[in-house]
């Protein structure tokens, strides 16, 4: 286990500095940079000007040397100077960061809490009207585009409803924080807990046609024992996995959910970014994201020992 | 006879007119005026941006040597106000302005204001000065000015070249603030320093600008708000429903189209919406200097086939106006009455002989319905330029051309226009100020650097100058319209139409003012106060 744990962790180091390489070519093969952009804001062209900006920020550098001016910083600890705040980017970044990771939390919880209990019903009332209905709430959620869907619940709930603000100010409270980031959270869950939910179900199905739950029947065992100790034990494994990945096409999801809800999070202030060519501030975020990714698709595999016994890592 | 009032009537008519202008006597104290913000503006500093997302938000953080009246609806000669110069007054050669300044006056550091912070700014506008701006887009307003002598610490004087008297318009714009000498210009981007009536408070980007009254603010009980606060909300549809929901008191600045005005008004039946010229006409790029458009002819053209009504009709419902580069009559000032307007090439007559007209051009060029001419149509990635695009490919499809929309990511529109890496471009340009010197001279004069197409004609530059020292109005217009038909004919940036949006609050608003005749200087915010 130890000598896979140090495999895993080297494997992780590299997969991030591949993502590191990656986001800083596409970057830079994107069209235009900050100064093309401050100067298309303002209408204008000069080029000793755009010149004089370049090289203020270091653009005018081979890209080995940007490459490693950032990568050297970003091991310090230093993120750079964002370039269209002029501020440092960890002070732009950081405050930015728990908005979505509650987002992102309560969306995963939603997703999950919806989809596994319902999926397993699924299964179990198989072909039942129940069943008929859950498939078609899983379906609807797979296929309804999710800004759509935003949309309607913010007018339901913002002006017909009146029930939510729009995000306008910082929540006082946390329980008034909850119920603002509760609902965009349920806008992005719905569509990641139908994925869920459609998995548990036919995952279930494949493992109640086995012969271990039908000796569980056999010898007695009560319903819920068969469905949740027996089945749902076994069958949950494929949902952990596409719950891990998930997890990481979340932020995807956050993106739209947060300018929609005009939620201040990392999502749409990376949006923002990317349209300035503003590189410190993507470069340093979708690091982040990347070793978020890296980060729960590890915790993944080490559910996988913990939830099925037979499965080990040998050193 | 002479008629006698009878003392009821008259005590009534009192009562009434009290009753009537009630309210302005009444401004209430305090508050926090709730704006929503299209956009994040890419920098506090107004001097160093053309974009009216820059504008709205930090006006109100200056103070200009005189401004546009606030609480009138018209930008001209006639409604520029004192502001930090108390008064001012032109030599007898016209080359020299000067303004004796207000004393007293403090930035919001503490610090005083003086006549040297007036010469450091122009200084800075002229490059003169160490700490130059990242960016200068309007430097060419300044292109007249020799210096700025200073008399003591409360006079300054701009000396001109030549007679300009549009420099003091220009001064009178959002545009031309005052920045202090203290303060580098990397701060008054980031946390910018004004006299103004409210004092910069934070701006997080992509999230919120709030600003906060100031005290010591040199008009005494005003501003009468406590502070601005602008949410920065890029999607439409969720801070147009923030506005109906009451979330907000004003809409962006013409952030309500006018296809949304109807969405808003059944939405929202209470509030106003006031409906105004934009000033950001869209207009055609045609590349003068590579084929096919090279050949004058084939331009000529061009002009025959554009009609202008179908751009008015479909993309504002009718409520566009057709005019040249200066903003149409009535809210313009230097607009083209019609019997000017229809002898312009593509404007007047019949659309089909124009047209009938401009394919016998094509057809003696060697063009038909089976060999037409084939163009891409440049333009942004961006609706607003995307649509006329397309009502421009279909037009040009009656004179045997066959349009392509070539989609240009945003971020290299004006470096490609530069490069003269394009055919035809559909654009649009804001015109910051009703009056020609700024409009000509940063647009369509040889040395601009807003002048991305770089169309240049000393024959035209020559016709920008002499109007510009003109100080007889109708003289002036005259000239005006003279360098808008050259334009015109030239085929220089073409002006398709020019739109309208509208603004709105709710009616606890009051005592805003916006200008009919630009969009990018009433956003002081002195006079407004909410009435709850």
């Amino acid at each position: 286990m130890g000598a896979y744990l140090v495999r895993r962790f080297f494997l992780m180091l590299l997969t991030l500095f591949g993502m590191s390489v990656l986001i800083f070519v596409l970057l830079r093969v994107m069209p235009g940079n900050i100064s093309d952009i401050l100067f298309e804001s303002a209408g204008l062209v000069n080029p000793a000007e755009k010149a004089k900006i370049e090289k203020e920020l270091g653009l005018d550098q081979p890209l080995v040397v940007q490459y490693s001016t950032w990568i050297s910083g970003l091991l310090r600890g230093d993120l750079g100077y964002a370039y269209v705040s002029e501020k440092p980017a960890l002070d732009e970044i950081l405050p930015r960061i728990p908005i979505t990771a509650k987002l992102a939390v309560l969306a995963l919880f939603f997703s999950i809490v919806l989809g596994v209990p319902l999926g397993v019903i699924s299964a179990v009332k198989q072909d039942t009207p129940l069943d008929y209905a859950l498939r078609v709430v899983s379906l609807s959620g797979l296929s309804l585009p999710s800004f759509w869907l935003a949309l309607l619940i913010l007018m339901g709930f913002v002006h017909f409803l009146g029930w939510i603000p729009i995000y306008t100010d910082k929540p006082a409270t946390i329980w008034h924080e909850l119920a603002l980031l509760s609902i965009p959270a349920a806008a992005v869950g719905f569509r990641a807990s139908a994925l869920i939910m459609r998995l548990t179900r036919s995952s279930m199905l494949e493992v109640l046609r086995q012969d271990y739950i039908r000796t569980a029947r056999a010898k007695g065992a009560s319903a819920a024992s068969v469905n949740y100790d027996h089945a749902l034990r076994n069958a949950v494994l494929p949902v952990i996995t596409i719950i891990g990945i998930e997890a990481a096409f979340l932020i995807g999801g956050l993106i739209v959910t947060e300018t929609v809800f005009n939620i201040p999070g990392v999502a749409r202030f990376l949006v923002e970014a990317i349209r300035w060519r503003d590189y410190p501030i993507v470069q340093n975020l979708v690091m982040f994201i990347a070793v978020v990714v890296v980060v729960v698709n590890f915790l993944v595999d080490m559910a996988y020992v913990v939830l099925d016994p037979r499965i080990k890592y040998e050193d | 006879m002479p008629r006698t009032v009878s003392p009821r009537i008259f005590a009534a008519a009192i009562v009434v007119l009290a009753l009537v202008g009630g309210p302005a006597l009444a401004q209430k104290q305090g508050g926090t005026l709730r704006i929503y913000h299209r956009d994040n503006p890419p920098s506090a500093s107004v001097h160093e941006e053309a974009t009216v997302s820059t504008n709205l938000p930090f006006m109100a953080i200056y103070n200009n040597l005189v401004i546009y009246d606030q609480t009138k609806d018209v930008n001209s000669v006639e409604t520029i106000t004192p502001d930090l110069a108390e008064s001012w007054s032109w030599d007898a050669t016209k080359t020299k302005l000067t303004f004796k300044l207000r004393q007293g006056v403090k930035w919001h550091d503490g610090k005083p204001f003086t006549a040297k912070d007036v010469e450091c700014t122009w200084n800075k506008l002229l490059g003169k000065d160490a700490d130059t701006f990242r960016k200068n887009p309007r430097a060419i307003w300044y292109q007249n000015v020799k210096e700025i002598a200073l008399n003591g610490d409360f006079e300054a004087t701009f000396v001109l070249n030549r007679p300009q008297p549009a420099l003091l318009s220009m001064l009178a714009s959002g545009y031309s603030p005052v920045y202090p000498c203290h303060v580098s210009t990397r701060d008054m981007r980031t946390k910018p320093i004004g006299t103004g009536p409210f004092k910069f408070v934070e701006f997080k980007q992509n999230e919120v600008i709030r600003l906060a009254r100031n005290p010591d603010y040199f008009v005494k009980g005003k501003p009468y708000l406590d502070g601005v606060e602008m949410r920065i909300i890029a999607n439409r549809s969720t801070r147009t429903l923030a506005f109906v929901a009451g979330e907000f008191d004003m809409t962006f600045s013409q952030d309500i189209t006018i296809p949304l005005l109807k969405d808003m008004k059944s939405q929202a039946p209470n509030a106003i919406c006031e409906i105004k010229p934009q000033y950001v006409p869209r207009n055609l790029m045609v590349n003068r200097e590579k084929p096919p458009f090279d050949n004058a002819k084939l331009r000529e053209a061009l002009a025959l086939a554009i009609d202008r009504k179908p751009f008015v009709d479909i993309l504002t419902e009718g409520k566009g106006d057709i005019g040249g580069v200066m903003l149409p009559l009535p809210e313009g000032l230097w607009g083209m009455p019609p019997e000017v307007l229809k002898t312009m090439t593509g404007y007047g007559g019949d659309i089909e002989k124009n047209r009938a007209e401009a394919r016998k051009i094509m057809e003696s060029l060697g063009y038909s319905a089976s060999n037409p001419l084939k163009v891409k149509v440049s333009t942004r990635d961006i609706a607003i330029y995307r649509d006329p695009g397309v009502i421009l490919i279909d037009q040009l499809k009656q004179i045997y051309v066959e349009g392509e929309l070539e989609v240009v990511d945003t971020t290299i529109w004006h470096a490609k226009a530069a490069r003269k890496d394009y055919t035809i471009g559909m654009n649009l340009t804001g015109m910051s100020v009703d009056d020609p010197d700024p409009v000509f001279y940063e647009n369509y004069a040889c040395k601009s650097e807003r002048n991305y197409t770089q169309y240049c004609d000393p024959a035209v530059d020559k016709m920008i100058d002499e109007q510009s020292q003109e100080t007889d109005v109708e003289k002036r217009k005259k000239l005006v319209w003279a360098i808008e038909k050259k334009l015109n004919d030239d085929l220089a940036r073409p002006i398709i139409y020019h739109d309208r949006a509208a603004t709105c609050w709710h009616p606890h608003v009051k005592g805003f003012v916006g200008h009919q005749n630009s969009i990018y200087s009433n956003w002081r915010f002195t006079d407004v106060w909410l009435d709850k």
